[in-house]
């Protein structure tokens, strides 16, 4: 009885917390028909001074080729572990990966950027960056190979 | 176990495996194209520092360098205005045109790799590869069983079409599929981390950089120390606080773009060789020469897909469900089993229903299933076949294991009945193990161990007289394998000899009746001749009969003709209704192949030889022999006036060179002789061209064939060559009755 009453108290502080301190956040990613196998994707937090900060959201199923995305991989130093239960399948040409997560208030308008970096098995991968202001949210900017178009919503 | 080991993969994921093997195939040729449309390798001493140089002068906006397995060198850029990758000539650094990927290769890949399907196909397609490597395993110590050993498992495959193509590509493939299993379900459990991680550590991401003006780069010293041959991928910096990251074979690392020296390296853990080795060996990406056997390999397990299919059903057809089983606690009659293939199980059926027709309580079970003790039992009866070269069948494997631990010495007797094949150098070995391990024991016969050559009906039936006298009532054993769909042949012309010696033997000719056949009988092919080679058999069944009585054709479909060659036996049921047929007549009969009793491909001489009606298969090979090879017969009959067979005929093939030459024996005349005295006579002969490859075919009675082997064994000896020896190479065949 104790140990449920404990639970459900940490529970609802924890419920409470995300209440008052993340927002949520759409990520919307469109793929031009660049012709190629269907395309990795890693969506991932940055800091001010360029380190990574947290993989949002991993599209693609082979973990072996998550270093194909070059910049992900470079800066985030191959963060397998921090991929739990944020992986789906890889995006063909063409189509829209649409993902649905929380960002935390203190992250936003606060200098950081989202970071999509594509790859497709043998072309390289490019990387784009977008502030992470209220200001940005739902414009759409352009990628110059794989993306069509990629907003995010806050 | 292994036969389960096999069959269970095998139709579970035969579906499957053909669909990745298919596909493998066509991803197979992939490598080798790509090798062939690469452009000429650069220089062996060509660096990266001047490949990277070269082509940045042909490449405004260069971000990023590969170089394929196949030794393709792709260069991606980007600018303002454009960007999209380009295959790079590597002599030059120039531009050879745009880098595409074929949508039909990625189809392909795709369906290969997960079914078109997301992490289900991949465990789909992993799965495929497991069962793919518990066939080879298990098809692997099958072939050995069925060959008597694994040293035999080279031998000269035997048996039906099906059964041939599965042995043969088998083998040929084994290697290369257990290669592809291997790897791939390497590949899979890499992929779902069942195995160590195969990236391994990262190289340390420089803290700083130099920061100063960035080289040119064909002087960056970390890049001029990479031949290309070793290059993966090179990604340039995308403003100055970036550096350069280099792949190579052997590791990645970090490079300064002012001062061109390697910040951070790390070379690749064993786990990555690992996986780049297991990967490369099953793409054949960098090799694609393996790539090609693979393909070939995989190519043969869709063929082997589909035979083993075939096999299974056959077996499974022929395995018969008993009727009115007793239990072994109840039954007073034991009818226990020794079967492969199931043809035993059939003949097992028939006495089953024939004795619980005659008022006994059967119990018919696998001898693998012998109790301890039976305790109603008052007779008992054991069929069995012989796996391989004297091994036990699959259903009787246990059954010397099981036979320790029977309590006692049975009171009821026992009747013992192997089946087996004359051609097999140990002729149906495991029943007579059983007939002494029964015997040893002091078990008591109710009749002597008997031995059944290629399922004769006919042997079957007398054996069943045997035991219906044991029994004190008659006791009618009608075998029908399973019962074949008969055709109705017209008898168009018959040749009588023998008749003065007390022999009367007549060729007979048959055709499809001169019906007009209906529209039906035209679209399956019905109409027309049946299929067979000279050598197989026709069953011919007599007016009233269920049994059929088997003949060897003299003849192939291609002679337009179906001919057999019967001597009237007195008393024969089947022989006395064909020799009272005149031409006009029908019989009904079917096909029966006989697939072991051929010629064996190639140049080597064959000798033939047969007695009285033994010739007919003979003279069809005779027959067909268009291209002349060494053939030489031999032929005994009773007198040269009355009974010489085919007389005319082998004149003709004598000048027409079908016929090498002819040796004849007769029993009847002055000089008489039977076969084997000439065989005796012409030892020397013989063994040379033994030694040179070739063969012997021997078709007549089973006297005849006894005396034969013996002359032949005789004049094998001082080669140190023997019967058993030839039989093993498939070399001396038999078709005895």
């Amino acid at each position: 009885m104790k140990k449920l009453a404990t639970a459900l108290v940490l529970i609802g502080s924890l419920a409470a917390a995300r209440q008052v301190q993340a927002k949520p956040l759409t990520l919307i990613t469109k793929l031009r028909y660049f012709g190629g196998y269907s395309a990795y994707i890693a969506l991932y937090l940055v800091d001010p001074h360029g380190h990574y900060v947290k993989t949002l959201w991993m599209a693609g199923g082979y973990p072996y080729y998550y270093h194909e995305m070059t910049d992900w991989f470079r800066r985030s130093r191959g963060d397998y572990k921090g991929l739990n239960g944020i992986t789906g399948g890889s995006v063909g040409a063409g189509r829209t990966l649409t993902v649905h997560t929380h960002v935390a208030d203190a992250l936003i308008n606060a200098g950081y950027k989202i970071y999509v970096d594509v790859a497709s098995q043998g072309m390289w991968s490019d990387a784009m960056s977008v502030p992470l202001t209220t200001n940005e949210s739902g414009k759409v900017i352009h990628g110059r190979n794989y993306v069509a178009g990629f907003e995010y919503r806050l | 176990m292994f036969r389960q080991l096999h069959k269970i993969p095998g139709l579970f994921a035969a579906l499957l495996i053909v669909v990745v093997a298919a596909s493998g195939v066509v991803l197979s040729l992939v490598p080798a194209l790509d090798t062939l449309s690469a452009p000429p390798a650069p220089a062996a001493q060509m660096n990266v520092a001047e490949l990277a140089a070269s082509v940045q002068r042909h490449l405004p906006g260069l971000a990023n360098l590969s170089r394929q397995p196949s030794g393709k060198i792709i260069a991606a850029y980007s600018t303002d205005t454009a960007q999209g990758q380009d295959v790079i000539d590597p002599r030059t650094g120039a531009v050879v045109g745009p880098y595409t990927t074929s949508a039909f290769v990625r189809w392909m890949t795709s369906l290969h790799r997960s079914l078109f399907l997301r992490t289900e196909g991949r465990i789909a397609v992993g799965l495929s590869a497991l069962a793919m490597v518990l066939l080879c395993v298990s098809g692997a110590v099958l072939l050995a069983r069925r060959m008597g050993g694994w040293r035999k498992v080279f031998g000269p495959a035997r048996g039906s079409l099906s059964h041939r193509l599965h042995i043969e590509l088998g083998r040929f493939a084994i290697m290369g599929l257990m290669l592809s299993g291997v790897t791939g379900l390497w590949m899979s459990m890499a992929n779902f981390n069942l195995l160590p991680n195969a990236m391994g550590a990262m190289p340390q991401f420089p803290a700083s950089v130099n920061g100063g003006k960035p080289a040119p780069i064909g002087t960056l010293q970390a890049l001029q120390a990479i031949p290309v041959s070793d290059l993966r991928n090179l990604t340039f910096p995308t403003d100055p606080s970036d550096v350069f990251t280099v792949t190579t074979a052997g590791g990645m690392g970090y490079i300064d773009q002012a001062t061109g020296k390697m910040l951070s390296y790390q070379a690749n853990g064993v786990w990555k060789k690992i996986y780049e080795w297991i990967y490369m060996l099953h793409t054949g990406e960098g090799f694609w020469s393996l790539g090609l056997i693979l393909g070939l390999a995989s190519l043969c397990s869709l063929v082997l897909s589909w035979t083993g299919t075939i096999l299974w059903w056959r077996r499974r057809q022929s395995l018969p469900k008993m009727k009115h089983n007793h239990i072994a606690h109840t039954a007073d009659t034991i009818i226990l089993v020794g079967s492969d293939g199931g043809a035993t199980w059939g003949f097992a059926r028939t006495l089953h229903d024939a004795l619980t027709a005659s008022g006994y309580k059967c119990h018919t079970a696998s001898m693998n299933q012998l109790a301890r003790h039976y305790a109603h039992a008052q007779r008992m009866f054991i069929l069995t076949s012989t796996h391989g070269d004297g091994a036990a069948p699959e259903s009787a494997r246990n059954f010397m294991a099981r036979l320790e631990k029977f309590h006692g010495t049975p009171k009821f007797p026992v009747a013992l009945l192997g089946f087996g094949d004359r051609q097999f150098p140990k002729f149906s070995q495991f029943g007579h193990d059983v007939a002494a391990a029964v015997d040893a024991r002091k078990w008591y016969a109710m009749l002597p161990y008997h031995a059944i050559d290629r399922q004769s009906v006919q042997d079957f039936a007398r054996w069943g007289r045997a035991v219906g006298e044991a029994l004190g009532h008659a006791l009618e054993l009608t075998h029908q394998p399973v019962r074949p769909r008969t055709r109705r042949l017209e008898l168009v012309e018959r040749i009588d000899y023998g008749h003065e010696v007390q022999a009367p033997t007549t060729v007979f000719r048959f055709l499809a009746p001169d019906v007009p056949p209906t529209f039906w009988e035209r679209v399956t092919g019905r109409a027309a001749l049946p299929r067979f080679e000279a050598g197989d058999l026709v069953g011919i069944l007599p007016p009233g009969s269920d049994l059929p009585r088997f003949y060897s054709l003299a003849t192939s479909s291609r002679d337009g003709f179906l001919e057999i060659c019967v001597r009237k036996h007195p008393g024969g049921e089947c022989s006395g209704y064909l020799h009272s047929l005149e031409p006009g007549e029908t019989v009904e009969c079917f096909i029966k192949q006989n697939p072991d009793f051929r010629p064996v491909k190639g140049r080597a001489p064959i000798i033939l030889i047969g007695a009285g009606t033994g010739i007919g298969p003979l003279a069809g090979f005779i027959r067909a022999n268009a291209r002349g090879r060494a053939m030489h017969l031999y032929f005994g009959g009773r007198d040269p006036k009355s009974d010489f067979l085919y007389a005319e005929e082998i004149e003709s093939w004598l000048t027409e060179r079908r016929l090498t030459s002819l040796t004849t024996a007769f029993s009847r005349i002055s000089d008489r002789a039977y076969v084997q005295d000439r065989i005796v006579e012409d030892a020397h002969r013989l063994r040379t061209m033994i030694e040179r490859g070739a063969q012997i075919m021997v078709c007549g009675g089973r006297d005849m064939a006894e005396g034969v082997m013996q002359a032949v064994e005789e004049a094998l000896a001082p080669v140190g060559l023997s019967v058993v020896k030839l039989k093993a190479e498939g070399r001396y065949l038999e078709d005895v009755y």
